[in-house]
This record gives C-alpha cells, structure tokens and sequence, in this order.
C-alpha cells in the first residue's frame, strides 16, 4: 500500500533530458510555469501541450508515468472542472439550462491546466536524481549565500530528507507488520478508534527516525562535515552545449507564449 | 492443539510488473504440535516471507496454510482470530515498543484480544516471568531499559497472547552471548510450560544445534533439507554449497575425524565435543 506513493520517484535513463545539468532543468521548469499561465486561449494551450508532449517523448519518460503522477489529483482536477462548468456566465448550451458553452471550455482549459503544471514538474523530478535536484538548486540559489541565507545547510536537508523517505517507508512498513501481529487493528472503527490506532506506528517511527538522525550527524561530524564553507564537489556542473540550446528552447517558448496571450489565442 | 501445515505454498512479490519476484515457491510443510523447528537460510532465501504466511501477515498467491486443519485464510475472520493463536515475533522486536510503560507494552496483545482485566493482569505477570523480566520494571519507560531487556519485553508481549505456535525471527540477532543464552533460556521454558510449537528462524548454527529438534534448511524459496540436526549437518558439503555452514563443533569433530580421532557421529555442540574428546582420552570406546 504504501510503497504505491510515488513523491518525486526518479526513472534512470539515458537521454538528452535526463543528461540537461540540473539548473537547466530547474530553470526550464520555471519558465514553463510561467508560459502556462500565460496561455489563456485554445492556441496557447496547445503550444503548451505541444511542448510538454515534445518534453515527455525526449525523455523517454512512458504516458503511464505521467498517468500515475497525476492520479492522486484526479479529485481536485474533477472538482475544478465541475466548478467552472457551473458557475461560467454566457450562452447556455441549451435554452433555459445553466452550463454554458463558455462553463465547458474553461473546465477543459482549467484541467489541461492542471495535469500541464502537474507533468512539467513531474518531468522534472522523473528525470532527475535527488541529489542533482538539490546540487542544481543550490547553485541557482547561489547567490542569497551573500544574504546569509544558509543555503548549503537547506539544500543538505532537503536532500537527506528525499534520501530517508524511502528508509522510512520500509520502517513504517515493518512496524505495522509488527502491531498487527499483536492484534493492532488500523482498518475498522471510528475515525477517532483510527487515528488513535496508529500510535502504535508513529511512536516507535519517531524513536527509531530520531535515534537514526542521531547516528547520521555523528557520522557526519566523525568525517568532518561542518557545513558548506570551503566544500568541493565531486560532480562539477557545467553547462554544455545542450543546455545553451534547451535555454534557448525555454526562451523561444516563453516569448511565443506572450505574443499569443497578447494576441488573445 | 497446534499443528501447522503449510500446502505448496508460493508467494509472489509485486505480481504483474516489472519488479515481479517469487519469494517462495512450492512450500509444503508439517510442523506437528510441541516441536520445537529451526529455520534457516541464507539473506533472501525466504524464510521471512514464509513466516509472515503462518499467521495470515501474506496471503499466499498460492497454495494454504492450515492450523489444526483448518485454513487460517478462509475468512477475515480466521485471518484475525490466528493471529492469537500463532505469536509472531519480529526481527528486532525491541523497535515496536511504545507504550508509556513496560507492563502498557505487555498487555498490548491481551488487550487488542479483549480479555478482562483481571485476565490481562494475569497473562502480563505471567510473560514476564516467563522472560525474566522484573515487576519493579513494569511502572517504568520500555525506552530507556537496555537493548536485551527490551528484547525480553517485546518477546513478553507476544507471549502475553499465549499462543499456541510461536515464531520468532532471529530473536538472538544483536544481543551479547549472556543476551543470548537468556533469550533461548525464556523460549524453552515458554515451550515446556505450554506445550507450544517453536519456530526460531536463525544464522546461527552454533545456536540451532543446541536447542532444534528439527532444521528446514531454506534456499531461493523453497525447502532445500528438512530432518534432525544430525541429518542436516551430515551435509556439510551441500551447506556449503548453499551458503551455509555447519556448526563450529561439527566442523571441528569432521576435522578430528580425518585425522583418525574416532569422534563419533552427530556431535555437533561444545559439549557434545567437549565429553566425547574426554572420553576418548581416557580411552573409553563411546
């Protein structure tokens, strides 16, 4: 059950997507947050659409991947939907009725919305490993080091809490097995029965992530670790060749997608 | 009272994608009530898998699993009620400790089966005798006592159900020799005062020879040697081969024997040896 979930899950491969330096990435999906937003008529959307499609097949990345990610969010992208479809003013679809033919495009365009901006991100993550997301993100944010913003010690946090999600699944998952081969019951009764069903999970979990975040810091401070001062890396990022192009890519996109908001497509 | 059979029993892991793996393959076992079996198996052999089956943990892709006869996953019903019946003892157990106090961690199991009070009180005194631990202890945090006096207690909790079959995966794993010697010590007593089944899963050799009435030797899912301890360890060369290792003493005694010390058959712990060598020293035929 819960080994279903898939946070940000990374698919290996070998293509020109996968091998973009990770700031490229990160960069290319801001700007296709921002062309999104831009799109508000049929020809927007489908440049959109156009280029996350064009993103999906360089990646290699399969249709029911991308399925998958966007599952969880069926509920509020249905909800949105129903929402606009009733509560659009204009020409009813048939006399007298309340959905209008303007009610039907909007929901259409607000759930291509969604699953667009869920995919984008989607593909970022299916295509990059954990720590080159977090490598990349602190060299992008680089420069608010000279705030005293402690980026480097964020960044490691953000890539040890990625690494331990797995551990800590695996964890629950014993845990459970655990419980329930004493009789702990965490399907039937009321939701309060539930919720107080699974402190039998939760309290040994906190025990054991504490006691293991305990063992990682000595660990680290044993090799020596003090934070991001004078730190080199093994993996330099450089950009290539494929990242001026993907860049330049972003910014054709972007800048089509303001001349056709400004045009109304 | 508890007798467990287990027919072609198969259990595939992630069936139908590409991650798809079979733990298990064609398991058919019969542990008669009281005995007393060791499992064992190389990392990934199966045995965790299997056990999880003994008490409906895994619903087998294939094949049953029957307590006294009847199959313990013909309803949601049976899958709960065996859970008493057969205790499962994780490995590490001491990590499922949570309760405010250790006598809170014992009743735990009497409490999800729904006994009275008075019964509860009685099965918690009883596990903790069973296992040693003390009653001074039972007001205090099971966080702050010792690894081995964790163990104990996590063992109590299952033992506080009085199960019929008890299972205990790798109980000695992580614990110092005396740790070690006490736990076994518990699960013997636990035995002969209940007429329970055991089964210990181990890597321990040294430890299987000593208490086993019965060795199942699993490999890559499936039963590779079932039989006494002397039968099993006759085989050294394919438990080699798979892996494995025979006990030190038995290793030993193969050892002496090639070198014309008559070392009879079937020694195959410390003691054992240790008699037999003193025997032969003193130039009594064994």
């Amino acid at each position: 059950m819960l080994k279903d979930i898939t946070l940000g899950q990374y698919f290996p491969g070998n293509t020109v997507v996968h091998k973009l330096d990770p700031r490229t990435k990160i960069l290319l999906v801001i700007v296709y947050i921002v062309g999104l937003f831009q799109a508000n008529g049929w020809a927007g959307y489908a440049a959109v659409t156009g280029f996350t499609c064009l993103c999906t097949a360089l990646s290699k990345i399969r249709p029911s991947a991308m399925f998958k990610g966007v599952k969880p969010m069926l509920f509020i992208i249905a909800l949105t939907a129903l929402l606009n479809i009733f509560y659009t003013q204009g020409t009813p679809i048939l006399p007298g009725w309340i959905i209008t033919w303007e009610g039907i495009a909007r929901a259409v365009q607000m759930m291509l919305r969604i699953v667009l901006l869920i995919s984008g991100t989607f593909l970022l993550t299916y295509t990059t490993s954990p720590i080159a997301l977090t490598d990349g993100l602190e060299l992008l944010l680089n420069p608010l080091k000279k705030l005293k913003v402690p980026v480097h010690e964020m960044t490691m946090m953000m890539s040890m809490a990625l690494r331990f999600i797995p551990t800590l699944i695996s964890e629950t998952d014993k845990i459970m097995s655990a419980q329930k081969a004493r009789g702990a019951d965490f399907e039937t009764g009321s939701l309060v029965k539930r919720a107080k069903a699974l402190l039998p999970i939760l309290v040994p979990l906190f025990v054991s992530a504490f006691k293991r975040a305990d063992e990682l810091a000595v660990a680290m401070e044993s090799r020596c670790y003090h934070g991001g001062e004078g730190r080199t890396r093994m993996k330099q990022l450089r950009y290539q060749t494929r990242d001026r192009i993907a860049l330049a890519v972003g910014t054709v996109f972007l800048a089509l997608m303001f001349v056709l908001k400004r045009f109304g497509l | 009272m508890a007798e467990i059979v287990t027919e072609k029993l198969c259990h595939v892991y992630s069936a139908n994608t590409p991650f798809e793996r079979a733990a298990i393959t064609d398991v058919s076992l019969r542990i008669p009530q009281g005995q007393l079996a060791a499992l064992i198996g190389h990392t990934g052999s199966g045995k965790s898998t299997f056990i999880q089956h003994l008490n409906a943990l895994l619903q087998p892709s294939a094949g049953r699993v029957l307590l006294d006869g009847q199959d313990i996953n013909k309803d949601k019903y049976t899958r709960r009620d065996v859970k008493w019946k057969v205790g499962l003892v994780f490995q590490y157990p001491e990590y499922q400790l949570f309760e405010e106090t250790v006598y809170k961690d014992i009743a735990f199991g009497p409490a999800n089966m729904k006994l009275s009070e008075q019964e509860i009180d009685e099965r918690v005194r009883e596990a903790a005798a069973f296992t040693g631990v003390a009653e001074e202890l039972f007001e205090r945090s099971p966080l702050e006592l010792s690894g081995g006096q964790k163990r104990r207690i996590a063992i109590a909790g299952v033992m506080a159900m009085r199960p019929e079959v008890l299972i205990l995966d790798e109980p000695t794993a992580g614990l110092d020799p005396a740790g070690c010697e006490q736990v076994l010590e518990n699960i013997r007593d636990y035995r002969e005062k209940s007429g329970a089944t055991v089964l210990i899963v181990s890597h321990s050799m040294d430890d299987v020879a000593r208490f086993a009435e019965r060795i199942i030797v699993f490999h890559e899912g499936s039963v590779a040697m079932d039989g006494t301890p002397a039968e099993v360890f006759s085989h050294a060369q394919e438990l080699v081969e798979i892996g494995l290792n025979i006990p030190k003493a038995a290793e030993l005694a193969l050892a002496l024997r090639k070198r014309n010390i008559p070392v009879p058959e079937g020694v195959f712990t410390h003691d054992e040896l240790l008699k037999a060598l003193l025997r032969i020293r003193e130039g009594r035929p064994c």
